[in-house]
Formats: C-alpha cells, sequence, structure tokens
C-alpha cells in the first residue's frame, strides 16, 4: 500500500505496568503489563484461576494492587464517584434484585447515578420482548443477562468490565446479548473488556486480547496482529534448535517422524522443510493456555514417542 | 431507495477472518450483480446488531473496499458502491451459475459423486489452461 495515512492518536483506556496483586501467599497477579486502547472490545482470556477476576476488579476500583501502577480512563481506580461514574462492572454472579422488576432497577438507578440514561434500558428490553413489570427473578437466564447489560450501559460507562457475562446463557441470547455490545460500542466512546472461554462468540465480537496464564500476562494486543505474528509448523522430525533460536517456541509436539510447533515469529521462518500455516484464535489461545502449566502435561503432548 | 440491498452473514467455521468475510461478500453481490453503483451498504450499526461481530470489523472491510475504490464513504450518509468490479457484466456469473447447476443436477443424475465432479471440473479447468498456453 502506497501513501501516508494520518494515524489519529488513540487515547488508552487502561494502562497498567508492572501490576501485582497478592492474597496472603497467593499470588493471584504479577508483573501485569497491558494497554488497552479506547474504543475497543478486548477479550480477557486464560484458564480458570489464571487472574482474570482478579484483573478485573483492580481495574473496577474493587480491591488495591500489592505492586505496580495502573491508570483506568486517564485516573488511578479508586472507590470515589467521580472513578465509578466511568466504570460499568457486571460481576460474574449477576448483581440484580430478584424481586425487583427492571422497571423498579430503572428507577433506582436514575437516583444513584449522576448520568443515567433510563430510556435507553427501556428501549433495548422493548426491542428484545423482555417485560419491565416483572420481578427479575422470574425472567429467564438470558432475560436476566439482558437486563443486567442495558442498566450497566444506561450508566453511560467509559469502561465496561463484563466477568463471564455469557457463560450459562443459551446460543441465541448469547448472541443477542453481544449485539447489544457491540452496538455500544458502535455507538462511541466506550471500551469493553470480556472475559469468557467461548473463543468463536470472542473472536467474532474482539478486536484485542489479553491473554492471561499462571498469573500472568501471555499475550496483549490486537487480535489480528497476534494472529499474523504466529504460525505452526510441520516438519519432519529433525533438530529444531535453528528455529528455537530464532523464534520464540509456544508449543512442541512430536510424533516418532513429525513435529509440529506453534511459534511467536520473529521474523519469516525460513526452512523449506517445514510447511508454515496460520493459526487460528482458538489454537493461539490453546497453546498459550498451557503456558506456566507443570512440565508434566507439556510431556503429554508428545504423542507415540518411541524414546 | 428503501431498506437495505445486502445483508452479511458470518461463518465461524471459515478460515478468513470476519473482515475478510465482508469483504469478499461485498465483492461476491458486485459480481451477481446484487449491488449495483449507488447501492447503499448497510451501516455499521446495522451490521453489528444482525451478527454481533466487533464494529471495527466493519470498518476495516470498509476501508479496504474504499482503498479498492470499490465504494466511497460519504460523511454523515453512508457508504455507497463507486464502480463495478473489472471483469464480465453483472448477471454473468448467475447465468453461468444456472447453467452450471443444470450441468450438476445431470451429472448426479448419472452417479457421480461431489468428488467426481470436482476433480472433473479441475480436470477441465487444467485442460482450458494448458489449450491456452499451446
Amino acid at each position: 500500500m502506497i501513501g501516508v495515512q494520518a494515524v489519529p492518536e488513540v487515547a488508552t483506556a487502561i494502562r497498567t505496568s508492572g501490576l501485582s496483586k497478592r492474597y496472603r501467599r497467593v499470588c493471584a497477579l504479577s508483573d501485569c503489563t497491558i494497554t488497552v486502547p479506547e474504543g475497543r472490545i478486548s477479550a480477557l482470556v486464560g484458564p480458570n484461576g489464571a487472574g482474570k477476576t482478579t484483573l478485573l476488579r483492580l481495574l473496577a476500583g474493587l480491591t488495591r494492587p500489592t505492586g505496580g501502577d495502573l491508570i483506568v480512563n486517564g485516573g488511578v481506580p479508586r472507590q470515589d464517584p467521580a472513578f465509578l461514574a466511568g466504570i460499568g462492572y457486571l460481576a460474574q454472579e449477576i448483581p440484580l434484585y430478584r424481586r425487583l422488576s427492571a422497571e423498579d432497577h430503572i428507577r433506582a438507578g436514575a437516583h444513584l447515578n449522576p448520568c443515567w440514561d433510563g430510556e435507553s434500558v427501556r428501549e433495548r428490553l422493548k426491542a428484545l420482548t423482555i417485560p419491565l413489570d416483572r420481578a427479575v427473578g422470574t425472567l429467564s437466564g438470558g432475560q436476566h443477562a439482558q437486563v443486567a447489560l442495558a442498566l450497566t450501559l444506561a450508566k453511560r460507562p467509559r469502561l465496561l468490565l463484563l466477568d463471564e457475562p455469557v457463560a450459562a446463557l443459551d446460543p441465541l441470547a448469547r448472541r443477542n446479548f453481544l449485539a447489544i455490545l457491540a452496538d455500544a460500542v458502535a455507538a462511541g466512546g466506550l471500551t469493553v473488556v470480556l472475559s469468557s472461554h467461548l473463543v468463536a462468540d470472542l473472536e467474532r465480537v474482539c478486536d484485542h486480547m489479553i491473554m492471561l496464564a499462571a498469573s500472568r500476562v501471555q499475550l496483549c494486543g490486537d487480535i489480528d496482529a497476534l494472529l499474523a505474528e504466529h504460525q505452526v509448523l510441520v516438519g519432519p522430525r529433525k533438530d529444531t534448535s535453528a528455529i528455537e533460536r530464532d523464534h520464540r517456541v509456544v508449543l512442541l509436539s512430536r510424533t516418532p517422524r513429525q513435529v509440529t510447533m506453534l511459534v511467536r515469529r520473529n521474523g519469516p521462518v525460513i526452512d523449506p522443510a517445514f510447511q508454515a500455516s496460520d493459526v487460528s484464535l482458538e489454537e493461539l489461545v490453546l497453546a498459550y493456555m498451557g503456558q506456566g502449566a507443570p512440565p508434566a502435561l507439556t510431556q503429554l503432548t508428545s504423542i507415540g514417542d518411541d524414546q | 431507495m428503501g431498506g437495505r440491498v445486502i445483508s452479511f452473514r458470518m461463518d465461524g467455521r471459515s478460515v478468513a477472518p470476519p473482515y475478510l468475510q465482508i469483504v469478499q461478500q461485498v465483492k461476491q453481490a458486485l459480481q451477481m450483480g446484487v449491488l449495483d453503483v449507488g447501492d447503499k451498504l448497510p451501516t455499521v450499526r446495522e451490521v453489528v446488531a444482525a451478527t454481533a461481530i466487533n464494529p471495527n470489523t466493519v470498518l476495516k472491510a470498509y476501508r479496504d473496499l474504499e482503498r479498492d475504490g470499490l465504494v466511497e464513504a460519504r460523511a454523515g450518509h453512508g457508504t455507497f458502491v463507486r464502480r463495478r468490479l473489472p471483469g464480465p457484466p453483472p448477471g454473468t456469473h448467475s447465468r453461468l451459475g444456472r447453467s452450471l447447476v443444470r450441468w450438476v443436477a445431470e451429472a448426479r443424475a448419472a452417479g457421480l459423486d461431489d468428488e467426481s465432479m470436482e476433480s472433473l471440473l479441475r480436470v477441465a479447468l487444467q485442460a482450458e489452461t494448458e489449450e491456452e498456453i499451446a
């Protein structure tokens, strides 16, 4: 492509540096350095216990770090109204009053939040034919989550933090939930961090990814760029030290005849013995999920090894 | 011009990333004559609401199409088709497609399975190319 395109200055919604959180002896998050530009939908992925919820709680100002720095929406997360007004946080166990209706929640929200768009909730829920007057506890799981999301968006947050919001929903409810989310981002002024294990959903709706494993950040960046940086190499079983020296081997498995590697490239891979192919987001996520796992697990991938 | 001219569908099993799927579907619609010069593409919010994909993905696809000169963004109005794809006039694809469908039906009636039809097509393409070279 020829021609110089003016790259607009993009502000960052989240910037952390060496962030850590320790609960007594357990280290929930260590040396976490990430950047999320404004206007992105970032996928927060990693195995259970990797520190995803801890990171979200730190960003929301619900807990304080034991080390490192973080800036969210241009400020340090803390329990003060000015900071909290810019944050929407939806915890794993959706916090609604079961006996109150959606309309009750909308009215309560108007009292608790400085700039509250109750009408947007009514519009969104009407479009999904979710009753406004019924006790929230009597709605289906999908409708329950929709109400919570619509209410969280009514706050007009600049950053929305969602902790596995779609895990329990059926495919149609999930699609509707993500469509509302993507539409809110399209309307402008919103950044989202969404933790989930459902890679197919993430691939569709997210354009940025933070990958945690073993309490550490394994990857952080544009999904397209991360995919382009990685490759799967398949070739005959031979000395792979040259490739291991030049590139970072994330995953390696051997059979008696063949070697399969997922590498983070450091420039092009030049070795005619290996066939290179692109990686899918799912392959990438699975490969990094194993990072930091005990070595016994990586040996299990050596199927049919004849040593 | 009332309503949307085309809608996009995202194939989760496709190897092509979502933005490329949009680019391909617009080009395909141009080839098939479904889209013509002056037609408006769906807005980012329409695509997002229908498919739950990332809005930046749609913007990226539209920027790609704009760079190829196929569409133009008019501020405040939307994205419009600027020109047809080089190649045969619209309708050619669908006409040839129809005759291919007839051929497939005939082949199936004769007991050919999909794989034999695919290999027949490959052989025919190969033969055609060699004839051109010769």
